[in-house]
């Protein structure tokens, strides 16, 4: 099939047809704004027999992904989504679900969280999870979304990984935004992502121990594997994106940049504002300040290779949509991406910029408050600061 | 016909060698829960006393696959595993004829307490599984504190015996009741169970096991520590409570409720409280408290089953 089909779809949109095309067993979940809408969605496609799936009407989202674990530990291809308040009530299971191994994809829509209560986006619910074990991949438009929901599936699933993964799409900007939609063939995609059958799974016949007592003989080496699996998994990663290049032409890099080659500094973005700080960044060169762009993909495994590119710059700015509590830095980003610098005894300084908390507007001149910031600092005309700069921030 | 004792399999797959206490009488309902199963059944288990002891890494005392996630969601994991299978078996993936039992297992802590919200949802939602509570009356794994299912008197680590507390668990108050929970949930079946009546205990887990929906089982588990009994008392504090009529074997079926141990005449319920020393600071109007709870839990039975099926005490 030659004839590709363009569709009109919002980011959760997009990742409902990905779901609904790679033949998901089971799906539970429960609602909240706003990844509401995908399984919304998932539930017309059952309803209406384009897809064959067990839809669990969980009473909650600690039951969500506890369901998601038996039915992917009994050999199911299982499929959850939530948001915010939502994740961190997953919390205790998102530890348990890498730890066993559990080939689990999740859409996150990322939200802010609790309190003061607010739906919008930034990236709270994400970094307070970039520690549980989970592949986290980004993605910037509704495209990446529902592409790499797919090649999510074949991710997880291999048996030198089998870890779960979470697909990231931004609240509202991704998720309620309608964007034309390159769709694949079904039955590519299948042959692209086929299910795999594994090793153990619960079976009467084959009796198995799952999620036993590990002490202190052994809990240690259960973690290290963990902690190697997910090491694994950017190479893995290349590898699937590769595949999927061939399968369906567009490809996907753990990190992305942009106008690296001549630019004076960098600036490190996340998800789907990277098309703002483009937008930025390529205004600013009119007025002669050239500073270049990288998008994080993958998120974890971290892109440790990033120093690379890094080190060749005496700053680095890093705007993140999430803030490290009570950390020198304020940003997780930033910190991940100096502990990357500082590892390889690079002298780079990093620059943290805070913006967009809580859904607060994040307008072009934002960005390019940033990108000027970071150019006017690594070019000296400017100190730099000591402490994370919260941009649009009413003191 | 009911079963009786030579109909129990004697093939074994809860297998010796695990750190349960001696005289866990949680052991003995694994043990034929697991028989009942044989090799047609998985097992989601709520963390506590059993999950703990029974699958010591790189051991495990099971023969039938297990799992264990977390400490409130044994009925969540349950009714993933009952879905995938359902679908696995539809699109022809699993052999649709294969026979898989799926049985949630929690103590008190994981079912009237943390777990009661994901119970509640799997009984709602109406999965094909069997829930079975062992019922030991508090956290018996993190070491004897109080729970919602401990009654009233009962010393534990949280509620001890003090000036402002005489009678340990303080509070004069009945404990939840999982026959109306199951009721109100609306389920096929719900029963008693009580290691002093093994065939009793069998026959039952039996039946849940073929009957199709959720259904929940109560197992009455005393704890010889928790408790304070000796480790040869478990069936002996068993035996009492069915005699005294602190613990009714019972069963909930089609709208119908019918008592599988009859007790014509009743033994006061000091002697009971007092083989166990988690009651022995109790004073004589504790007792006399506890002896009018159990009255009046045994006379609401009787109204539910029509007539008087648990008789008055005979002192
Ligand atoms: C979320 C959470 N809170 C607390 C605990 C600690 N914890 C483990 S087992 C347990 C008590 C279990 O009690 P129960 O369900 O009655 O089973 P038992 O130990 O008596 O067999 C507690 C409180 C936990 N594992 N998880």
């Amino acid at each position: 099939m030659n004839g590709k089909k363009i569709e009109p779809l919002s980011g959760n949109h997009s990742v409902a047809y990905a779901v609904r095309d790679l033949d998901v067993d089971v799906i539970s979940s429960y609602p909240i704004t706003p990844q509401t809408a995908i399984v919304e969605k998932l539930a017309e496609f059952i309803a209406n027999g384009e897809l064959d799936a067990e839809y669990i009407h969980v009473e909650s989202e600690h039951s969500a992904l506890s369901a998601a674990i038996g039915a992917s530990a009994s050999g199911a291809r299982v499929f959850t989504a939530t948001s915010s308040q939502g994740l961190v009530l997953m919390y205790e299971l998102l530890f348990i679900a890498s730890g066993l191994r559990m080939p689990i994809v999740m859409a996150l829509v990322a939200r802010s969280l609790s309190a003061p209560i607010n739906i919008w986006n930034d990236h709270s619910d994400l970094m307070a999870s970039n520690d549980t074990g989970w592949i986290q991949i980004v993605t910037t438009n509704n495209q990446e979304a529902y592409d790499l929901t797919i090649a999510a599936y074949k991710l997880s699933e291999r048996p030198d990984i089998s870890l779960p993964v979470m697909v990231v799409l931004d609240g509202f900007i991704q998720s309620h935004t309608i964007e034309p939609v390159e769709l694949e063939d079904r039955d590519k995609i299948r042959s692209f992502a086929p299910k795999v059958k594994r090793k153990y799974t619960l079976d009467p016949e084959k009796p198995i121990t799952i999620g036993a007592l590990g002490d202190p003989e052994w809990y240690y080496e259960f973690r290290v594997q963990l902690y190697e699996a997910l090491e694994r998994a950017y190479k893995a990663f290349a590898e699937v994106a590769e595949e999927f290049r061939s399968y369906f032409g567009r490809y996907y890099e753990p990190y992305q940049t942009y106008y690296v080659d001549d630019s004076d500094t960098l600036l490190i973005v996340l998800g789907a504002h990277t098309g703002t700080f483009l937008k930025a960044v390529r205004a600013a060169r009119d007025e002669g300040i050239k500073v270049g762009l990288m998008t994080i993909r993958l998120l974890r495994p971290f892109p440790h290779e990033i120093h690379k590119i890094l080190s060749q710059y005496s700053y680095v700015g890093v705007a993140d949509k999430a803030i490290y509590m009570g950390t020198p830095s304020g940003s997780y980003l930033a910190s991940d991406v100096m502990t990357s610098l500082n590892i390889e005894g690079s002298s780079t300084r990093v620059i943290s910029y805070i913006y967009g908390i809580g859904g607060r507007v994040v307008k072009l001149e934002d960005a390019l408050y940033i990108v000027r910031n970071l150019w006017r600092i690594s070019k000296r005309i400017e100190e730099p600061p000591k402490k994370p700069v919260f941009v649009g921030v009413r003191w | 016909m009911p079963i009786r004792i030579w109909d129990i399999p004697r093939q074994e797959y809860f297998y010796s060698g695990h750190r349960l206490c001696p005289g866990c009488g949680a052991g003995i309902i694994m043990r034929h829960l697991a028989k009942a199963l044989g090799g047609r059944g998985i097992i989601s288990h709520a963390t506590g006393c059993v999950e703990v002891s029974t699958t010591y890494y790189p051991e495990s005392s099971w023969g039938v696959p297990w799992i264990h996630v977390a400490f409130e969601n044994a009925a969540a994991v349950a009714s993933g595993i009952e879905a995938a299978y359902k679908v696995l078996k539809r699109k022809g993936i699993v052999d649709s004829e294969k026979e898989v039992r799926v049985v949630a297992v929690a103590g008190d802590g994981g079912t009237f307490d943390i777990g009661f919200q994901a119970l509640s949802g799997m009984l709602e939602r109406g999965h094909d599984v069997l829930y079975l509570v062992y019922d030991n009356e508090a956290y018996m794994n993190t070491g004897i504190q109080r729970s919602g299912s401990t009654p009233f008197g009962a010393w534990t680590t949280t509620t001890p015996p003090g000036k402002n507390w005489p009678y340990g668990e303080w509070r004069y108050k009945i404990r939840k009741d999982l026959l109306l929970v199951a009721m109100a949930h609306n389920i096929p079946y719900y029963a008693t169970i009580n290691p002093a009546y093994i065939t009793d205990l069998y026959e039952k887990i039996l039946k849940a096991l073929s009957i199709r929906g959720p259904k929940l089982i109560h197992a009455f588990s005393p704890c010889t520590p928790g408790w304070r009994i000796n480790d040869d008392d478990t069936i002996r504090v068993s035996r009492l409570a069915v005699q005294t009529g602190v613990w009714i074997n019972l069963e909930y079926e089609n709208g119908v409720v019918r008592v599988t141990t009859p007790v014509p005449r009743r033994k006061p319920v000091e002697e009971y409280l007092m083989i166990q020393g988690r009651f022995r600071h109790l004073d004589r109007k504790a007792i006399e408290l506890i002896q009018k709870q159990v009255d009046e839990y045994v006379e609401r039975i009787n109204r539910l089953v029509g007539r008087e099926v648990i008789g008055p005490v005979e002192r």
